[in-house]
């Protein structure tokens, strides 16, 4: 029997509707597993409990009111990467620059999980700015991996996949701009979506690499992933980068029957450092899905080997502007000089880490004068090469296939000192960005010692979110992966 | 040896639009600092910019009066400084795909007309002002934000004159359009002008030297009328001059260094990745189109052309467009357009302004203008009693013949009658008659205005004269 705050989302949600619990209840589940827990994982930046447990009562009202059925999130508590502003609430980024502001709007996604009757709630850690795959580069504290203390939980979305792996919360938002929720999701167990680029909001996320940035759910389960895609979806005319493409209900698509969809195996993704547990788990659950009626074929993404350089020019270049706001004159981290130039240096010299003054410095030089053509054009051309390897991938399939990871999670402190080898660890899911479809990762099985869990990532086709989730929940509920919890005292 | 100047000049032009470029706040002058501000126009964490039609069309619409190609594909892109006015601390602007390019402006200059070809007119955005304090610096962002649009002329211009009524051409057809009000007051228009100097004949440029910022244009001519001394005695005492930029200090009445190449800015300018592309349709476009209005220099050489006005005639209808409307519709209802632009310049603005009184609420309509010239042109009345017609035509809306048929204001010209007013006349006023016989010509004027007198004023005064020499010859 599984408590209250191991639930998924629909199952909290039956109870609530059926008053077998109130929303104070479900909240109080996560708060009281967050003081248990989130000394040792750290997921959790900060938390208003006070407002968490308004917003809960608000919604009990609204149960009572029998405001239940039309929606589909009243009073199911979530959880909220430090990237995403909150009206009223802390906004860091994980960054010392932001010391002390709050945001004075709600992004998109929050106003639609409000208004689905949502508890949001919690700042949760990341690497600062999003730039990292491990928590490292928070400025207040690592995050660790819930199936293994001494392990990183993933980046840079590490706060949000603890969360949901350690039931802190019954599911979380992040964001993903090279694997940030893909990979985190994997080396945490639990399920995270990154949708095609376009296809949710982005206004009220703190950009990194803006052509690249997309928000998306970690959930315990596949369904809890389409349910919470189907609120976050849509155009807004605040983000003039989202599309007008019909929002349908992403839960109808999960009907078990994947019989003939084809699905490809990219050749180019068998590298070296796979690590051969992850591979085998992938293999295995590539002929699980064959045997529940997909087609496997081989497939060739030749502009593969490209992809981490071309995004660590155009990420980084893309960053070099958008963090150019952080200056000390209108709101944060201040330190005064006597004339602006010094003031920036000594603000931005202070207020931000070593991993992203590095990609700011990066940045900065791929667009100079002279370098622009050498770099930043040429890393243009390729993001086309390999968005065009990917639409002629996906004229022969339905899905792709591939581990999430080369490798399950690492130890704290393992690669924060070679930054290539940390860059590495996202090779399987910086494609998905620069190609700009969209990517899921749920769990195929575990490392055998230590236990730790293996990410499988599908690719749909742009806007094919359907065809992944569908794909992704046949395969689940043939599994016992998503019923498995880390041990954690 | 002899040099000549080459001018280049780039104008910034606040659009007139409801709201600013990227977000919903009022694009409006003077109000209390840091109250037209929001999440997006003063950068904060999260925000997203989305682009205002309206300025698109602007920025359009000038492309189309400035005779300029309209780009099928724009895009706008990011320009990287630090600044405190710049919320972003990087500037969204056209780059390298502008939404217009490739036109000219045509000015009257030195008795002739110029043409100066603009290079592109592309859409960015303004930044705050910063304010200094005795111990302290401020930003209002207010104006952070408001849509601008850069209008970038080839270095075409050849003395400071030229830049000034280049300058002054350009306003014209800006305001004209409905682009911006371009009140130099509230900063509506600045501009930065690049001139170098070089030997006559020689067709390399000089060494380009950037004077940016003026907020006037007569700031711009005092500028290049120092600056432009100051490079040709440089040079022709064989020093050199090399790249820079200046600011003009208006107090000083000199130029003054900013920074040399060497400190010029890298603005590492990339596509912004936060705006789609702007492509524009065949509707799109033509949908401006229809907000072509006809520019200043054309409209004064029609109406010197079509009605054969007098160049300050025509330059009147050029300031007053609905004052001209107004006069053109009347002109193409008669023979005598000069007559009809008398009476809408002298009479009619006149009283216009007296009554404070709008166009759109004057009560008769520019038929009765044509009808009141011809009844003078016919003779029914004289051009004094005109002027009663007038007043009353003004107040009542009444066509003028019916003000005359009604108060008996018609010219009396039967010669049976006026022949009885003029032999009353000569029986009243020996004197007079006797220095005429004597040969005084102009005593035959005092009997005139007896006539007149006796008449009320309606008499054809012509024909009095007519009747009044051939009794007196008798």
């Amino acid at each position: 029997m599984s408590t209250l705050n191991q639930l998924t989302i629909s199952a909290l949600s039956t109870r609530l509707n059926h008053r077998e619990v109130s929303a104070r209840e479900a909240m109080t589940s996560c708060l009281d597993r967050i003081h248990q827990v989130d000394g040792d994982v750290h997921a959790f930046l900060s938390i208003d409990e006070a407002d968490a447990l308004a917003q809960a009562d608000a919604a009990d009202h609204a149960i009572a009111n029998g405001e239940g059925p039309q929606r589909p999130l009243l009073g199911v508590p979530i959880a909220i990467k430090d990237v995403l502003a909150v009206r009223n609430q802390p906004l860091g980024c994980a960054s010392k620059i932001l010391a002390g502001y709050r945001s004075p709007f709600d992004a998109t996604v929050i106003e639609k999980i409000k208004a689905a009757g949502a508890i949001v709630f919690g700042r949760l850690n990341m690497d600062e700015f999003a730039m990292g795959s491990s928590t490292e580069n928070s400025a207040f504290v690592t995050t660790r991996n819930p199936w293994d203390l001494s392990r990183i939980p993933g980046g840079s979305s590490g706060g949000s996949a603890a969360a949901v792996a350690a039931d802190e919360c019954f599911a979380s938002l992040g964001s993903d701009t090279g694997g940030s929720i893909r990979q985190p999701a994997a080396l945490c167990g639990c399920v995270g979506l990154k949708p095609t680029y376009g296809r949710v909001s982005r206004y009220g996320l703190v950009a990194f690499a803006s052509s690249l940035d997309q928000i998306g759910p970690f959930t315990k389960d596949v369904h809890d992933s389409a349910l919470l895609l189907n609120i976050l979806s849509g155009l807004d005319p605040r983000d003039s980068t989202s599309v007008p493409e019909p929002v349908p209900d992403y839960t109808k698509a999960l009907d078990g029957n994947i019989k003939g969809l084809k699905i490809g195996l990219p050749k180019e993704y068998m590298i070296g450092g796979l690590d051969p547990e992850v591979k085998s788990a992938v293999r295995t659950a590539v002929d699980q899905l064959q045997k529940l009626g997909a087609e496997v074929v081989e497939i060739s993404l030749p502009h593969t080997d490209y992809a981490a350089a071309t995004y660590y020019i155009i990420a980084p270049a893309e960053a070099s502007a958008n963090l150019a706001r952080f200056d000390g004159i209108r709101y944060g981290t201040r330190v005064d000089a006597s004339d602006p130039l010094e003031l920036y240096s000594r603000t931005r010299g202070a207020g931000f880490g070593p991993e992203v003054k590095r990609r700011i410095i990066l940045g900065t030089y791929v667009l100079s004068s002279g370098y622009y053509d050498a770099f930043y054009l040429r890393a243009q051309k390729v993001r086309t090469l390999i968005r065009e390897d990917f639409l002629k991938a996906f004229k022969t399939v339905d899905a792709i296939v591939t581990p999430t990871t080369p490798t399950a999670a690492f130890k704290v402190g393992e690669k924060s000192d070679d930054p290539l080898q940390m860059y590495l660890s996202d090779i399987f899911t910086i494609s998905c960005n620069l190609a700009g479809i969209c990517g899921l990762s749920l769990p195929c099985g575990f490392t055998k010692d230590p236990q730790l869990p293996i990410g499988l990532q599908l690719l749909g086709k742009p806007f094919g979110e359907e065809t992944i989730l569908k794909l992704a929940h046949a395969y689940e509920q043939a599994n016992p992966w998503h019923h498995q919890k880390p041990l954690l005292r | 040896m002899e040099y000549e100047v080459v001018i280049g000049i780039e104008t910034h032009v606040q659009l007139k639009t409801q709201s600013k470029m990227w977000c919903g706040c009022a694009n409006a002058f003077g109000a209390e600092p840091n109250t037209q501000v929001c999440p997006v126009c003063l950068g904060l964490p999260g925000v997203l910019p989305v682009a205002n039609e309206e300025a698109l069309r602007l920025t359009t619409l000038t492309g189309l009066l400035l005779n300029c190609t309209i780009a099928r594909y724009a895009k706008f892109d990011r320009k990287n400084y630090f600044y405190p006015d710049a919320p972003k601390n990087y500037q969204i602007t056209q780059y390298d795909k502008p939404s217009t390019f490739k036109g000219f402006l045509d000015f009257e200059f030195q008795g002739g007309i110029a043409r100066v070809n603009i290079t592109r007119a592309h859409l960015e955005e303004d930044v705050g002002k910063n304010f200094h304090f005795d111990r302290s610096s401020g930003v209002d962002f207010n104006r952070a934000g408001v849509p601008l649009l850069e209008i970038v002329s080839e270095p075409e211009i050849t003395s400071a004159d030229m830049a000034h009524e280049y300058l002054n051409a350009l306003k014209e057809v800006l305001t004209y359009g409905g682009i911006s009000d371009c009140d130099m007051e509230k900063g509506m228009v600045r501009c930065d002008v690049n001139v170098s100097v070089r030997p006559k004949g020689q067709t390399a440029l000089g060494a380009k030297i950037e004077i940016k910022n003026m907020n006037s244009f007569s700031g711009a001519r005092r500028a290049l009328e120092y600056e432009i001394p100051r490079q040709i005695e440089v040079v022709s005492k064989g020093g050199k001059l090399s790249q820079e930029t200046r600011r003009w200090n208006d107090e000083a009445g000199i130029t003054e260094t900013m920074r040399s190449k060497e400190q010029a800015h890298d603005y590492r300018y990339f596509p912004e990745p936060d705006l789609m592309p702007f492509a524009p349709d065949d509707d799109w476009i033509a949908s401006v189109q229809r907000r072509v209005v006809e520019l200043p220099l054309a409209r004064k050489q029609r109406f010197m052309r079509d009605f054969d006005l007098p160049a300050a005639d025509a330059q009147a209808f050029v300031w007053d467009v609905p004052l001209g409307n107004y006069f053109e519709r009347a002109a193409q209802q008669t023979k005598s357009p000069k007559t009809v632009a008398n009476w809408v310049i002298n009479n009619l603005r006149a009283r216009l302004t007296e009554t404070q009184t709008t166009l759109e609420n004057l009560k008769f309509p520019p038929e009765s203008l044509v009808d009141l010239t011809g009844l003078i042109e016919s003779g029914k009345i004289s051009t004094k009693i005109a002027q009663d017609v007038f007043i009353e035509m003004f107040n009542s809306g009444e066509p003028p013949s019916a003000i005359v048929e009604k108060s008996g204001l018609s010219q009396v010209s039967d010669v049976d009658a006026l022949g009885k007013f003029c032999d009353e006349a000569i029986a009243s006023n020996p004197k007079s008659v006797g220095d005429y016989r004597a040969g005084k010509v102009a005593a035959l004027n005092a009997l005139k205005g007896q006539v007149m007198k006796l008449t009320k004023g309606k008499a054809n005064p012509n024909l009095v004269g007519e009747i009044l020499e051939n009794k007196l010859k008798n």
